[in-house]
């Protein structure tokens, strides 16, 4: 940990030299703003408990997608990137080519594509509708997961594929000298080195996958972006809730940041 | 407007060119996506090129609204930020017009889908210019100011030049990000590419069909748009050593 010190020092933040004369001025101005769109602007629909109600869920299912799906898309890209960085050429060519379709093809698309496409194929077999899974099969959520979830290994994939590959030969060299089963060097070395190099690219890919999560909203999940449109129909109400969900999404983002740089600071740096 | 298709209609007849087949209607939707994402990719490279100078050289105050703006936008959903600017653009320049007499218009899709996906994209090529241009070795610009160019002059003749093989492979993503990003208009009912495949499959119940096909014209826009940018690199790196660069 001793060496991680000196960055995590260049870090700090220094109020003295962050506040000039006109930060001060633009702070102002932006509190200014943020007053005016409080009291001027019409929140009233916001104390109705039919919204109020429902505000912490669709946040909370917001946050959850987020979280479900980068956490289940990076153990898809773990052996995506492998695959591309070091599999054989059966293995290799199927993963480049899934993550060039995914990424070649708008998430949007592609959600649309599991919802109504497979939607719709499913209900033709009997034994898929007699199953124990039709119940859940029949609901939105399943396919926003798994339309997410594939999205984010397609990216995730060609980020790890690089990881791999930017861990130096020698640290491998010197594992498999050690006598390490395969398995182990993965495990102790080759993993650990190439996540730690991929982690701020992830923490960008986080902030995207959570800004992508609205989509949903459009195969009727309810989330914090279709309670917001939900009330602009009822009300006729456009800014405040668009402007309450650029808050939430603000503070979901900085949340996200801030997370990730605690994880690089946890981490030592020596690598770089 | 289109005669009805058998539900048993093979593929082949769905995506015929003609009526009651909906060929046209993809291919029109998807030159809908190529236009909205070529002005957009121009809008963001234009506000690119001024952001990233004014982050680098502008004053104080310029640089801290220049940081303000990329970090909004690249903090909110696109779909929010959509909705936000039509709605905030329709409403401004509806209320200059009646403020001057004039009756207010009706934005069109293609419109508002190139501002506003072009005010989001200038906070990316922002960034991925102001990196390009730090890529250049601080001695030719030094250079070019000891032989008394203007600003002007050194950005036009050394700084744009020199930061464009640097630029590419960024540039290269944000292009494939904008086809992709015009997706969104769908949302807001604007027919593209992603409308014009819902349409048809909602029409035909085809579903895994037309989104397939869909999904196709996609990959085939982002394969073509990889050949052309790998060209690009190419020419934007010739008189380099390793010249072989190429790739993303």
């Amino acid at each position: 940990m001793g060496k991680a010190r000196p960055t995590q020092c260049r870090r700090r933040w220094h109020v003295t030299a962050f506040l000039k004369p006109h930060r001060i001025v633009l702070i102002a101005i932006g509190l200014g703003i943020i007053a005016w769109c409080a009291t001027a602007l019409n929140w009233g629909w916001l104390s109705t408990p039919k919204y109020l109600d429902v505000l912490p869920l669709a946040i909370w299912r917001t946050i959850w997608l987020t979280v479900v799906t980068m956490a289940l898309g990076m153990l898809l890209a773990i052996p995506l990137g492998l695959a591309q960085a070091s599999g054989p050429w059966y293995l290799s060519t199927p993963a480049r080519i899934y993550c060039t379709i995914i990424r070649g093809t708008p998430l949007l698309l592609q959600l649309w594509l599991l919802y109504y496409g497979l939607g719709s194929l499913f209900p033709q077999f009997p034994w898929i509708r007699d199953s124990f899974l039709w119940p859940i099969l029949r609901q939105a959520w399943p396919y926003a997961v798994l339309a997410l979830t594939l999205s984010v290994a397609g990216y995730e994939g060609e980020v790890m594929r690089g990881a791999f590959k930017g861990v130096p030969s020698g640290q491998l060299e010197a594992a498999r000298a050690m006598g390490m089963p395969r398995f182990t060097i993965f495990r102790r070395i080759w993993l650990p080195q190439a996540l730690h190099r991929a982690l701020p690219t992830i923490g960008g890919e986080a902030v995207l996958q959570m800004k992508s999560t609205p989509l949903v909203a459009t195969i009727t999940v309810v989330d914090i972006y279709s309670l917001a449109k939900r009330v602009t129909q009822d009300t006729f109400i456009v800014y405040e809730p668009l402007l309450l969900l650029a808050l939430v999404y603000m503070i979901l983002a900085g949340f996200i940041v801030l997370f990730f740089r605690w994880l690089e600071n946890r981490l030592p740096a020596r690598t770089a | 407007m289109f005669g009805a298709l058998p539900l048993s209609a093979s593929a082949a007849e769905l995506l015929a060119w003609s009526p009651p087949g909906w060929g046209a209607t993809l291919i029109v939707g998807l030159g809908n996506t190529i236009l909205i994402a070529l002005g957009a990719y121009a809008v963001g490279l234009v506000i690119g090129v001024l952001g990233a100078f004014g982050k680098l050289y502008g004053g104080p105050i310029l640089r801290d609204l220049l940081a303000i703006y990329t970090t909004l936008v690249r903090a909110v959903p696109e779909l929010v930020l959509l909705l936000l600017i039509t709605f905030a653009a329709k409403d401004a320049i509806n209320a200059v017009l009646r403020s001057y007499g004039y009756d207010p218009i009706d934005f069109s899709g293609v419109v508002a889908g190139i501002i506003v996906l072009g005010v989001v994209q200038g906070a990316y090529s922002t960034e991925v210019l102001r990196g390009a241009i730090l890529s250049v070795p601080a001695g030719q610009i030094e250079a070019a100011r000891a032989m008394g160019m203007s600003p002007m002059t050194i950005a036009k003749r050394i700084t744009l030049p020199l930061m464009t093989s640097a630029a590419v492979p960024g540039l290269a993503n944000l292009w494939l990000t904008v086809t992709k990003d015009t997706a969104l208009l769908a949302v807001i009912g604007f027919i593209e590419l992603t409308k014009a495949t819902s349409l048809a499959a909602a029409t035909t119940k085809a579903f895994l069909v037309f989104y397939l096909a869909g999904g196709v014209l996609y990959l085939l826009l982002s394969l073509v748009s990889g050949v052309i940018f790998g060209r690009i690199e190419k020419w934007a790196r010739r008189g380099q050593r390793n010249a072989e660069g190429g790739g993303m």
